[in-house]
């Protein structure tokens, strides 16, 4: 046969493409691509690293009991130095380039927002482990722990009904998560015929408490609910004590005190108090006892504290475990569609991925915090409660904004 | 009403802890430490590691952080500051780059824990310092319910201020460092060793830093990104009150302080952190020397 030019570059070009074609398969029988996308180095990296060490906890366990379906997964972690542009840049370079199926990741909001549409653009899966402020209804990200329903309506209603009492004190840190709870909590107060006193706000960071402690010490408030976030946890309940306010008379009621903030303070200033989220340490049950051995053999570290987001991180994996055996094939949007409904008896007691919202039924738990650190259980909730992201915007449990058609924005203009 | 005085009271008076370093070390030396809030975090993790380490209270560990804290400054000013004499914005680069360094080595242990090895008392989680019991709690003074540790501060406070003054008025080296900050040039003409002593006030100024730290380990949270925000407050009392100016800072921490106190007792914290910003800028625009200054050359 004659080579002429046509044919020439015709035969190279089926050459040169040739490999493609047979490395894909190639490519496809190898392990699971999944990324574990953590602060690891910067100011939020003492949280953000014991969530990575849980979700390699549960990476490690599922592939020692076989993996999925037979395959081993192999997790890219990427550290995104506590800067949410960086969140954005690592969570592209796992997406687009390393073409992980999925990715664990995140601790605050920004965060979150931050890499929001590199997996929304890319339609790819991002399983988020914190409690955080609801208002969001994303159909890439599955979110594994609390939204404000599921911390409030247990914890204001048995304030006011078991401990008596009436005037909160409503704190927060200076951002949106704490203003959007005191939107929950003051609808909660008034339902259940309370009133607040006060609604204020102190900067992220901010450890000056006397000016605000001396305010709740004049305002004639009976309890403090507190959505104060990060290190003034430490510096607002030593204020606390400092000015003679006991925990007794005006208990602090707090949604994001966790142990690590206890440890921090000094047992002694947080004894009395109370907090709620739907994980604590304390839970008495043999589930929990074993996670907790488990986790502090795998960290190596035998004084080490587990709370809510780390629990949510580790069950993340083997809920996103159960989805990819169902899934049609492994491919984000399909082990989303199989995350939904999706049950399991973690640590934390049974959950479930409600499959209009992609949030989780947890069981609220309400702990008083005792003098050796450690919270003790004072109310729990029989079973889980549904997750309503929009509860401050009149969202029920009959009359849903977020379904699996996406947000109906006309319902939250009224 | 008592109440709210006091606050301002302990809020000048941590404020004045901080600022005392710094007024001594940029009066003197004009050099702007930007690392001057790490030496205060260094000086509450030295109470800390004291505390872990060397089973040692708070009360021990204030001469223990001076002298880590005055080391610290030495070293600093020998091998970064003195190279960079006259370059403003060049140390305050270099210091913000110090800055940097230090926080993370904390953060990070001094690299060890890229290892997997950890050091009690360091890393970038929230550590804890026990204060001892009979600083806790309230004093009854009339009819408001002090605390007593910030009773305890204001007390560190005076004492540390009277011991600078002490220093800087009757003491022959105070005397040479108040040369120094009216004309160093004709300081050295007069045979005073400039590069000595000027070292000797960097570290002292640190050293300073280093107790403020160790009062706000007690009732602050210590953690690596705690000194950030205190160099900011440390300038805009040494602003306010008047480069060199000893009596400049003090009473401009207190009016800083009460200002605070005052506007967040009848509003709330944010908004007077925005009056305290608004009237640094005033009276910066009015005078812009400070509240106190001293004619000098330089």
């Amino acid at each position: 046969m004659l080579l002429n030019r046509r044919k020439m570059l015709a035969g190279s070009a089926a050459t040169l493409a040739a490999p493609y074609f047979f490395t894909r398969t190639a490519v496809a029988a190898g392990p699971i691509k999944v990324g574990v996308l953590f602060s690891l180095t910067g100011g939020l990296s003492i949280i953000e690293k014991s969530l990575r060490d849980a979700t390699m906890l549960g990476i490690a366990e599922v592939n020692a009991s076989g993996g999925v379906k037979g395959q081993q997964i192999e997790a890219i972690i990427e550290d995104a130095a506590s800067d949410p542009k960086t969140y954005n840049e690592k969570a592209s370079k796992l997406v687009i380039q390393d073409k992980c199926v999925s990715v664990f990741g995140s601790y605050t909001s920004a965060s979150r927002k931050a890499v929001l549409p590199v997996f929304e653009k890319r339609n790819s899966l991002y399983i988020y482990p914190t409690f955080y402020e609801g208002f969001e209804c994303s159909k890439n990200v599955i979110y594994t722990n609390a939204v404000p329903n599921q911390q409030l309506s247990n914890f204001v209603p048995w304030v006011m009904k078991t401990l008596g009492k009436k005037k909160f004190f409503i704190v927060g840190s200076n951002y949106v998560f704490p203003r959007e709870m005191a939107k929950v909590e003051k609808i909660l107060i008034k339902q259940n015929g309370g009133e607040f006193v006060a609604d204020e706000y102190l900067e992220l960071g901010d450890s000056e408490w006397g000016s605000m402690v001396n305010k709740i010490k004049s305002s004639g408030c009976d309890a403090v609910i507190s959505n104060v976030v990060g290190d003034s946890i430490v510096a607002f309940y030593r204020e606390f004590k400092n000015q003679g306010l006991s925990q007794d008379k005006i208990p602090i009621c707090a949604t994001v005190t966790s142990e690590i903030e206890i440890a921090a303070m000094g047992a002694e200033y947080a004894a009395g108090s109370f907090s709620s989220m739907p994980y604590f340490q304390a839970i008495d049950t043999d589930a929990n006892k074993s996670f907790i051995e488990r986790y502090r053999k795998f960290v190596n570290d035998p004084k080490a504290v587990t709370q809510s987001p780390l629990q949510s991180a580790y069950m993340g994996v083997f809920l996103w475990k159960q989805a990819a055996e169902k899934a049609a094939e492994l491919a984000p949007i399909a082990i989303r569609d199989a995350f939904k409904g999706q049950e399991m008896d973690a640590p934390i007691g049974h959950v479930k991925i409600e499959p209009e919202n992609l949030h989780t039924w947890l069981i609220p738990r309400i702990a008083q915090w005792q003098s050796d650190g450690q919270g003790k259980i004072v109310d729990q909730y029989s079973a889980p409660l549904m997750p309503l992201p929009y509860v401050a915007y009149g969202e029920t449990e009959t009359n849903l904004f977020c379904t699996s058609k996406g947000l109906d924005a006309n319902k939250l203009k009224t | 009403m008592l109440d709210t005085i006091f606050i301002g009271l302990s809020v000048g008076s941590i404020l004045l802890l901080v600022a005392l370093g710094l007024a001594i070390t940029y009066g003197a030396m004009g050099v702007i430490n930007m690392a001057h809030g790490e030496m205060v975090m260094i000086g509450a993790y030295t109470t800390v590691m004291a505390a872990i380490w060397l089973h040692l209270g708070i009360i021990w560990a204030i001469p223990l952080a001076f002298f880590v804290t005055a080391l610290l400054g030495l070293l600093i000013e020998k091998f970064v500051v003195r190279q960079l004499y006259g370059r403003l914005m060049d140390t305050l680069l270099a210091t913000w780059g110090i800055a940097i360094l230090l926080q993370q080595a904390v953060r990070l242990e001094f690299g060890l824990s890229f290892f997997g090895l950890h050091i009690a008392g360091l890393g970038p989680g929230l550590q804890n310092v026990t204060v001892p019991a009979f600083l806790q709690g309230t004093v009854t003074i009339g009819t408001a319910q002090i605390n007593s540790y910030r009773l305890f501060i204001i007390a560190v406070t005076i004492v540390m201020t009277l011991l600078t003054w002490f220093i800087m008025h009757r003491t022959s080296i105070g005397m040479k460092v108040r040369a120094i900050i009216r004309n160093p040039k004709m300081a050295a003409a007069c045979g005073i060793d400039v590069q000595r002593v000027n070292a000797l006030t960097f570290a002292f100024g640190s050293g300073l830093a280093g107790v403020a730290g160790v009062m706000m380990s007690g009732f602050k949270t210590v953690f690596p990104d705690m000194g950030t925000p205190m160099v900011v407050d440390g300038f805009l009392v040494v602003v306010v009150g008047g480069v060199g100016s000893l009596v400049g800072s003090i009473l401009s921490a207190g009016i800083l302080g009460q200002v605070d106190g005052a506007v967040a007792a009848v509003w709330n914290d944010v908004i007077a952190r925005a009056v305290v910003f608004g009237f640094v800028i005033l009276t910066i625009v009015i005078k812009p020397e400070g509240l106190f200054s001293y004619k000098g050359r330089r």
